[in-house]
């Protein structure tokens, strides 16, 4: 990415030398970009990050569709800039369909199917869940709206670099990716468009991207991401069932050695890299904290980690009461990640979690 | 989120954490929205709290304001341990974010509580 900055800090758009030497290196991130998710490249339209891509996509199938109809299917699953950016739609007049998840945290596609109507203009189900992990039967449901005519999008922010991505066999018309959650740099983002899809840019300008996202494109992000993503590309059959042994072992470890405690969405297909652990008699927040006094960085769907105080609201759709939400922690794996640092968490939260429960009032020693 | 160093003594190192056998006085109070719980045990003597002890299932801030409040009122009377705020114990532990102070208010509700039945 530096050189971007010092040497090819060339506007992509312009026609002297400098501006296409820019547009080269533009051209080579997005195939990279393609490559990763089997599209085409002017499928591919770089964003800010997941959020936008999530935006652009929602926003833009509602408001060019809205002559044909306004109801839009989604799930209680998915991350806020989805769930926020559908809540918001609703207050603009359009009618969402929430559906609800198996314990597993998995989405049934016949539920969706029940779910399209006359009016329906998009389905969004995201590709993997970030908290959890669950990989939802996207191809499925991407038949069922093919066969209904309905748009489909799908956030593949979770999924994209984790497992294989097609987004042909997906079926999807819009895919959401983020450089930040492959080792990319922060800020940068893309959104698959499937060619042919009506959709209403949601900035103006220069008409840049095609005329889908305007602005000037952040190239050295850009560059930074097709980096990334070839490197995901090539991870996928060397580095991810790796991550995948070393989630199992870390699992099976904290199982071992610590009672009373559960994996969520244990047995559902699963991100090989997520591993959400509820704890009980110890509070998330707690043992956050207690991790990362010892250099272990993991998050935790607790109400106590929240500024608004609830627990996860993915936790609670899969059946957990607060209470038991308020024990759950997330460990995200990463190629990086080695055998050691996994035994080291299975040698230290043992020990927290022992601490803590002899701190707390409803424990009680087996 | 960033805690100031005093509070994460008292989180990682809690001071008068345990039960009292036979205490004067007993009180188990929870935060109905977050879950967190904590239950006080005393031991009075004529007006004045002799001994203290505390548990409590929760973040960081709720067992660290638990303890320092546990520890604090060792020696008080009932009068000034009633008048403890959750301000005061948070002030000592180098201040909380708005969104926990709520936590706090654990150690207050649970000292009234426990001195409900005294005069």
């Amino acid at each position: 990415m530096l050189p971007v900055f010092t040497e090819a800090y060339g506007n992509p758009s312009s026609i002297h030398w400098y501006g296409q030497h820019a547009k080269a290196l533009l051209d080579e991130a997005r195939a990279q970009v393609a490559r990763l998710i089997h599209a085409e490249t002017s499928e591919i339209v770089f964003v800010s990050g997941g959020t936008e891509a999530d935006n652009l996509a929602i926003r833009g199938i509602a408001e060019s569709q809205k002559a044909r109809g306004r109801h839009i299917i989604t799930t209680k699953i998915e991350h806020h800039a989805v769930l926020h950016t559908c809540k918001d739609l609703e207050k603009q007049g359009y009618e969402v369909t929430w559906l609800g998840v198996s314990s597993a945290g998995l989405v049934d596609p016949e539920e969706v199917r029940r779910a399209i109507r006359p009016d329906t203009i998009l389905i969004s189900v995201m590709h993997a869940n970030n908290e959890i992990g669950t990989i939802q039967p996207i191809e499925e449901i991407g038949q069922i709206a093919e066969t209904a005519d309905v748009y489909f999008h799908s956030d593949g922010v979770q999924s994209t670099g984790k497992i294989p991505v097609d987004v042909k066999k997906l079926k999807v018309d819009l895919y959401s990716i983020s450089a930040h959650k492959i080792h990319g740099p922060k800020g940068v983002g893309a959104l698959f468009i499937r060619k042919g899809t009506a959709l209403k840019p949601q900035l103006t300008g220069g008409g840049h991207e095609r005329s889908r996202r305007s602005g000037t494109e952040n190239v050295p992000g850009i560059v930074g991401f097709g980096v990334a993503a070839k490197m995901a590309n090539e991870g996928l059959t060397s580095e991810m069932p790796r991550v995948k042994e070393l989630r199992d072992r870390l699992e099976s470890g904290l199982k071992k050695h610590i009672e009373l405690i559960h994996v969520n969405a244990e047995n559902a297909p699963r991100l090989p890299n997520t591993s959400n652990i509820m704890v009980d008699f110890a509070e998330g927040e707690g043992l956050v904290i207690s991790l990362d006094l010892k250099g272990i960085a993991v998050s935790t769907g607790s109400a106590c980690s929240s500024g608004s105080l609830e627990p996860s609201h993915v936790l609670t759709a899969i059946g957990k009461t607060p209470d038991e939400a308020h024990g759950s922690l997330r460990f995200s794996l990463n190629s990086m990640n080695t055998a050691e640092d996994v035994d080291y968490v299975v040698e230290v939260l043992p020990r927290i979690v022992e601490r803590l429960r002899e701190l707390s009032p409803y424990y009680k020693r087996a | 989120m960033a805690y100031a160093a005093k509070l994460i003594d008292y989180f990682e190192n809690p001071r008068c954490a345990g039960e009292i056998e036979n205490a004067d006085a007993v009180a188990q109070v929870s935060n109905p929205v977050c879950g967190d719980v904590m239950k006080l045990w005393l031991k009075i003597e004529l007006d004045k709290i002799v001994d203290a002890k505390f548990k409590a299932q929760g973040c960081s801030a709720a067992i660290a304001t638990s303890s320092y409040a546990t520890e604090m009122i060792i020696g008080m009377n009932m009068k000034q341990a009633r008048a403890i705020t959750k301000e005061n114990i948070a002030d000592a532990l180098g201040g909380l974010p708005g969104s926990k102070m709520h936590c706090s208010v654990l150690a207050c509700d649970a000292i009234r509580e426990a001195l409900k039945g005294f005069a």
